[in-house]
């Protein structure tokens, strides 16, 4: 069985971001970028599989700027086998599906796993839709996965606890923090990472359009909250919090 | 412009993320509808008939959407939301799972846990674990939505007195089933709209430990989270983590013990409207957002807490 992974280059998650002075986005200029979190347990749980004989070759996928290839390497690093850049910079959730839909077209995957949420964005969409557009089920903030007899079992973290269903393959995974724990990649598999095969596209590959249908007016920083104080003892804690902020 | 709204439910009654999405369509304006979509869900559609502003109450009763499964019901929300304006769901993660399915099958965008309403076509929404808020406008014919439930007040539970029309359509898509499910019981207040939540993160250093936290919680009337870190050690189950990628809270009161303060926790709980810190790092990041912190051993101080509370 052939996976599909699908990953994201996204500022690196320990960098606090700031908004640009002029409020049309976030300061990106001489800020480090990596794989999305969610992306590496991604590719993490697609080489699992191949280790325990269950996937047979892994595909990764990204739509993004020609240095997203970066994090393609990183991806091929990790273990996968090959990859694919489809070249458009700043497509929405919707683009990203549809180029998606047709690369699992050609590729006939028998899963795809995406993270559940590009922690740039938080947009939380783009598993979901491509399972729409190509009529798939989708395990979605998955905690465990088990590819079995043709099918998929997923446990889901949900609101309430966790819930588990079972879902006919071809089907779409997206990842949760508890999914696995990516490992790093060796030396020896970052040099070898750079042989494996990448292949460019284009949107027009594909007949995608993708054309925005947002526009963003502007990004401001949020509300500031006000200092607050050091308390010494729990008294005097507890008697703020009476008297002062009046919330117990 | 009429609104279509999704309910979040459990079939007998409406969960109080519904109230804050009716606010959410009130803000943009229009005639609002509530779908109810489930099993045996007449107590819901009834419940959400008497919300004030509904002027419409839509009842898919199938077995097909007993469970919530987005591959359902993504199609039934794409077929009835080609009559709408907009649609609108609760950033649950039942929003969250089903909602983008339905946008993709409408052929739209969705716009993720808007923060606010500027007008029938803009919105706010928060970026980057909040840390931008951007300002969105969108071109489609439906504008697909979901809607963060603690930056709306909650609309009035009763009051209103809609009609509930039953909805024939039942699809199953036929490639999901449901299997089981590890729902945590509690008798305390839920996270998400608990007045007073206090959390606790690695700095509990075992799950065992949490129990001076429960016990607080239940002298104070509050609902507990937890960090990932706390989560990950398996001290307490995943759905209690706050923050960027767990529930979003904004009680009146956050009480933080032994958490850090990641950018990635403060997402979830920084619109708290009292923060209150205890941790024994002077310099942990968290004291950074709250009004109150206490640098000082949780163990001395959460019991002497709840001696005072
Ligand atoms: C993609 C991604 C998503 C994430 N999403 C989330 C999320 O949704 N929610 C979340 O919380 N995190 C999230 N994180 C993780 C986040 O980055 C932090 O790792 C996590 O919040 C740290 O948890 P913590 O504060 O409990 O642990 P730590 O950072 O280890 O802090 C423990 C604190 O406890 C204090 N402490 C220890 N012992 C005591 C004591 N006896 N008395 C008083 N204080 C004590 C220490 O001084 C320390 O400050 C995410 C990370 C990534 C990469
Ligand atoms: N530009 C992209 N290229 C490839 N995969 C993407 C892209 N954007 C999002 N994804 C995938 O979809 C997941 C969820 O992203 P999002 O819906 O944007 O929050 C990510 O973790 C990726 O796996």
């Amino acid at each position: 069985m052939k996976v599909l992974v699908a990953v994201k280059r996204v500022v690196d998650y320990n960098v606090k971001v700031r908004v640009k002075a002029d409020k049309t986005g976030v300061e990106l200029a001489n800020v480090k970028m990596a794989l999305n979190p969610f992306c590496e347990i991604a590719v993490e749980e697609a080489v699992r599989l191949k280790e325990k004989g269950v996937a047979t070759e892994i595909v990764v996928v990204t739509v993004g700027a020609t240095n997203a290839q970066e994090q393609l390497r990183t991806a091929l690093a990790l273990g996968a086998d090959r990859a694919i850049l489809v070249e458009a910079d700043g497509a929405e959730p919707l683009a990203v599906a549809k180029l998606l839909k047709a690369i699992a077209d050609q590729e006939q995957p028998g899963l795809i796993i995406v993270g559940k949420q590009a922690i740039d964005d938080d947009n939380n969409q783009t598993g979901q839709m491509l399972a729409a557009l190509g009529g798939y089920g989708q395990g979605t903030f998955a905690s465990v996965v088990k590819v079995e007899g043709g099918k998929a079992q997923v446990t889901r973290e949900v609101d309430g606890g966790l819930q588990t269903v079972e879902l006919a393959l071809p089907a779409v995974v997206t990842t949760d923090l508890r999914l696995n724990e990516p490992r790093y990649a060796s030396l020896p598999n970052i040099m070898k990472a750079k042989k494996k095969p990448l292949d460019i596209k284009s949107p027009a590959d594909f007949g995608v359009d993708v054309s925005p249908r947002l526009k963003t007016l502007k990004v401001e920083p949020p509300a500031e909250r006000k200092a607050g104080i050091k308390v010494k003892t729990v008294e005097e804690l507890v008697e703020k919090l009476k008297n002062e902020a009046k919330v117990i | 412009m009429t609104i279509l709204v999704i309910a979040e439910h459990d079939n007998a009654s409406i969960k109080g993320a519904t109230l804050n999405t009716v606010t959410a369509a009130q803000a943009i304006g229009g005639d609002i509808h509530v779908l109810v979509a489930g099993a045996g869900a007449q107590g819901a559609a009834d419940a959400a008939a008497k919300i004030a502003g509904v002027s419409k109450v839509l009842l898919a009763d199938s077995a097909a959407y007993g469970h919530q499964l987005a591959e359902n019901l993504g199609l039934l929300i794409a077929e009835l939301g080609k009559g709408y304006s907009h649609v609108l769901a609760p950033a649950t993660t039942n929003g969250k799972n089903y909602l983008p399915r339905a946008a993709a099958l409408l052929d739209v965008a969705q716009i993720s846990e808007i923060s606010k309403v500027v007008s029938a076509d803009t919105f706010e929404r928060p970026i980057y674990a909040g840390n931008a808020i951007a300002t969105v406008q969108s071109s489609d014919s439906i504008k697909v939505i979901t809607v963060r439930p603690t930056a709306f007040d909650a609309a009035a539970a009763t009051g209103g007195s809609a009609a509930v029309e039953a909805v024939g359509a039942a699809h199953d898509a036929g490639k999901s089933s449901f299997v089981g499910e590890e729902l945590a019981k509690s008798d305390r207040p839920e996270l998400a709209g608990a007045k007073i939540v206090v959390s606790g993160g690695r700095g509990m250093g075992n799950g065992d430990n949490f129990k001076i936290l429960y016990s607080l919680a239940d002298k104070l009337g509050a609902a507990v989270g937890a960090s990932r870190a706390a989560v990950d050690a398996g001290f307490v189950p995943n759905d209690m983590q706050v923050g960027q990628t767990g529930k979003v809270v904004a009680p009146q009161l956050y009480v933080a013990v032994g958490i850090s303060g990641a950018i990635q926790h403060l997402a979830g709980m920084k619109d708290s409207k009292v923060i209150v810190a205890i941790n024994k790092d002077e310099e942990a990041p968290i004291f950074s957002v709250a009004d109150y912190g206490l640098v000082g051993d949780l163990f001395d101080a959460v019991p002497a807490i709840e001696k005072l509370v």
